[in-house]
C-alpha cells in the first residue's frame, strides 16, 4: 500500500517453503509495505507452498549445518545426520515453533495475513502450479497467477529486487 | 500525553513497526502516537521508519527495559 504518490517499489522472488525461510520474504514485504513501498512477491518452486491455504511448514536440520538451537543456557548443534532419525524433523519444527511463540515473533500465517491486509501483490508461478500439480483452489484468495514476464515487468520498475 | 498509545511490549521484529503503522491510521494528522516496546532493535527501526515515511520521531527514551517512542503523524 503506497501512502505517497511516486512511492518506491520492492519485488521479492520467493523460492523456499520451509518454516525458517518463510520468514525473510514475509518480514521484508510487510515492513516495506508499512514504510509506504509498493511490494510484489513472486512465489515459485518451493516458495509456492507459502500460498497454500494450509501451510503446515517444517524445518529440518538437513542442509542446515549452521543450525543451533538455544538449550539450557547454551546452544545445541543440530548435525545434518539428525534429520535421518525418525521424528527428527517434527522435533526441530516443534522446537522452532515453540521458540517463535516464546520470543513474541509473529507466525508465518500472521505475517501473510498482514501482507494481504497491506495490499502486497502476490503472484503465484503458473509453471510451478503445473509442475507440482497444484490447483488455483489450493491457494489462498487474492493471489494473481503469472509467469516470469510478470515479475520482470515489476522488477524493471522497482528500486529493490530480492531473490530469497 | 499522546493521542494514541500502543503497547508493543513483548513483540519482536517486525511486529512493533507493523502495529505502529496500523495505529498511525487512528491518529489524526499532527497528532501523536506513543509506542511502548521491549525489542531493543526497535530503536534503530523506528528511526528508519520515520525517516522513510516522513513521520516525525519527536522523542524516544528508555524506561527500565521498555523503549518509549513518540511519533507525530505528519506523513
Amino acid at each position: 500500500m503506497a501512502d505517497e504518490q511516486n512511492a518506491k517499489s520492492m519485488s521479492i522472488i520467493v523460492t523456499k517453503g520451509t518454516l525458517d525461510w518463510a520468514y525473510p520474504p514475509f518480514i521484508l514485504a510487510t515492513t516495506a509495505a508499512a514504510m509506504g513501498l509498493d511490494v510484489t512477491m513472486f512465489f515459485t518452486f518451493y516458495g509456492l507452498g507459502l500460498l497454500k491455504k494450509d501451510m503446515n511448514l517444517k524445518v529440518t536440520t538437513l542442509g542446515n549445518s549452521a543450525m543451533e538451537m538455544p538449550m539450557m543456557g547454551g546452544h545445541m548443534a543440530m548435525p545434518n545426520i539428525m534429520a535421518a532419525l525418525p521424528g527428527a524433523p517434527a522435533l526441530t519444527t516443534a522446537m522452532m515453533k515453540n521458540l517463535i511463540k516464546k520470543k513474541g515473533i509473529a507466525s508465518v500465517e500472521e505475517l501473510r495475513e498482514m501482507a494481504i491486509e497491506s495490499e502486497v501483490n502476490m503472484i503465484a508461478c503458473q509453471m510451478t502450479l503445473d509442475l507440482f500439480e497444484y490447483k488455483r483452489e489450493d491457494l489462498i484468495d487474492g493471489v494473481a497467477i503469472g509467469g516470469a514476464a510478470s515479475w520482470v515487468e515489476v522488477a524493471t520498475k522497482s528500486e529493490i529486487n530480492l531473490y530469497i | 500525553m499522546a493521542d494514541v498509545t500502543l503497547d508493543a511490549k513483548g513483540l519482536n521484529c517486525p511486529l512493533p513497526i507493523l502495529r505502529a503503522k496500523k495505529a498511525l491510521k487512528d491518529v489524526p494528522t499532527g497528532g501523536t502516537l506513543e509506542i511502548q516496546a521491549t525489542d531493543p532493535g526497535a530503536v534503530k527501526d523506528f528511526e528508519a521508519f520515520c525517516r522513510t515515511t516522513g513521520n516525525e520521531l519527536v522523542e524516544h527514551h528508555q524506561d527500565g527495559n521498555v523503549y518509549v517512542f513518540t511519533i507525530k503523524h505528519t506523513a
